[in-house]
């Protein structure tokens, strides 16, 4: 039976991780490289690497970061974060991603997404997509969550899907970083309308949300950053948990 | 040397790099003529079907001479499918035939197709290839798969059972990706490396 997937996100700037890394020795290493080995060793199923850099500089450092975390992993890499060329995404790629995730170059350019799944194959582009609850709707802001894009996030799930999106990483605006729960009916209104697996993201912060958002949210994946970062919670003791609740996780 | 052939579907670096782990030296060649120093050939890839056309005649042709020595091949995802008679997904292009069947799409009954992450595999008969591999979850990302048939070592189930593993002689194919699924994926290179002896 295909599992539900754990993915750890690391935010990266400047080459060091910079968000809520408690760890002392992790914190002065500032090491992607060392936080992903410690991942990979209590069993996460894939890694998502988002480089939250300003500079062009900066960016070339990016690389290195990808190639120092996947040359000791054999695990699923995808990296995120101001790719919007497929000039960046090759880059990406080339130094040992395994997929690219598009969020604000996808909905300005769309064709990108086609060009990439071209190119790469659908299961190397990742649409992320970042939504936060208006009316009855849910809206999709770009820019990191500072610009509204007009759309409705279900409607462009489909759209990102039928233009070669293999995946969709799915961030609810309204619950990133307050530790309250996934969006459970974000993520099942998106999950629904695609045939594609949905990574539902925001809000992890007890091992129960993330029973709730494979069950209700009907989510394909999970992905949480500062969970782990805090080592509050071990990859291991999630995935007991979640086998516990019957929900079938890589052991 | 293992050759790793580079067929344009895919990216070439981590599987390179997983051998690499292996205790195996990989290197691309540039030419079909390169294939006569191999002590094994491996066919990466994923994506669609119809990017094996790029493995022309001049490549067949020396792939299956490479086979005809007795020297092994393994097969990756869109690699192992090439290794069948064909695929649904370009019913104009054909497999290379070394197994018999078709590749055909995973239905959807009530499961996500592509089939995307870890999932079981069930070995159902001992091989070389998965020499101190018991029953593991692997990763794979596809939409196509393999028929079940007398070559196959390994099954999983996804909207079907299709084929994950198989092997005849020299010739192995897994359907996964075993350059991203972490020990288990290693061990089964090292088994493939071994068979280049």
């Amino acid at each position: 039976m295909l599992s539900k997937r754990i993915i750890a996100c690391l935010d990266v700037r400047d080459g060091s991780v910079v968000k809520g890394v408690r760890f002392e020795e992790l914190r002065s290493a500032g090491d992607p490289a060392a936080l992903a080995r410690r991942y990979n060793a209590e069993g996460i199923d894939e890694l998502v690497i988002l480089d939250i850099t300003a500079t062009l500089e900066a960016r070339r450092a990016l690389a290195d970061t990808i190639r120092a975390v996947a040359r000791e992993l054999f695990i699923p890499l995808a990296v995120g974060g101001g790719i919007r060329s497929e000039d960046a995404a090759a880059a990406a790629i080339d130094a040992g991603a395994d997929k690219v995730s598009l969020n604000t170059a996808a909905l300005e350019n769309p064709a990108l997404v086609t060009s990439l799944a071209t190119r790469y194959g659908s299961q190397a582009v990742v649409v992320a997509i970042d939504a936060k609850r208006e009316d009855d709707r849910f809206a999709v802001y770009a820019r990191s969550g500072q610009t509204p894009a007009g759309r409705d996030a279900v409607d462009w799930a489909r759209e990102a899907e039928s233009r070669g999106a293999g995946e969709i990483l799915l961030t609810s605006i309204d619950r990133d970083g307050t530790k309250s729960g996934f969006d459970c009916e974000l993520t099942a209104a998106v999950s629904r309308a695609v045939a594609i697996p949905v990574i539902a993201s925001g809000g992890a912060g007890a091992l129960d949300h993330f029973v709730d958002v494979f069950t209700a949210g009907r989510a394909d994946a999970a992905l949480a950053a500062s969970i782990f970062h805090y080592a509050e919670t071990s990859v291991r003791a999630l995935k007991t948990h979640l086998r516990q609740r019957g929900i079938p996780v890589r052991l | 040397m293992i050759a790793l052939v580079d067929y344009g579907a895919g990216n070439l670096t981590s599987v390179k790099k997983a051998l690499a782990a292996v205790g195996a030296h990989a290197a691309v060649p540039r030419s079909p003529a390169d294939l006569a120093d191999a002590r094994g050939i491996v066919v990466p890839g994923v994506g669609h079907f119809g990017a094996t056309r790029a493995l022309d005649d001049w490549w067949i042709e020396a792939i299956v001479r490479h086979i005809g020595e007795g020297r092994p091949l393994l097969g990756i995802c869109l690699g192992m499918q090439w290794l069948y008679e064909g695929s649904d997904e370009a019913p104009d292009v054909r497999g290379l035939g070394l197994f018999s069947g078709r590749c055909y799409r995973l239905p959807a009954n009530g499961v996500k197709v592509p089939h995307v992450g870890w999932n079981d595999v069930r070995i159902s008969r001992s091989a070389a290839i998965v020499q101190d591999v018991g029953d593991a979850q692997v990763y794979f990302t596809h939409s196509y798969a393999a028929p079940v048939t007398g070559d196959t070592i390994a099954t999983t189930a996804h909207g079907d059972r299709f084929a994950s593993i198989v092997q005849r002689g020299q010739i192995a194919g897994v359907q996964f990706h075993p350059e991203k699924s972490g020990d288990v994926g290693l061990q089964i290179l090292r088994n493939f490396v071994a068979l280049t002896g």
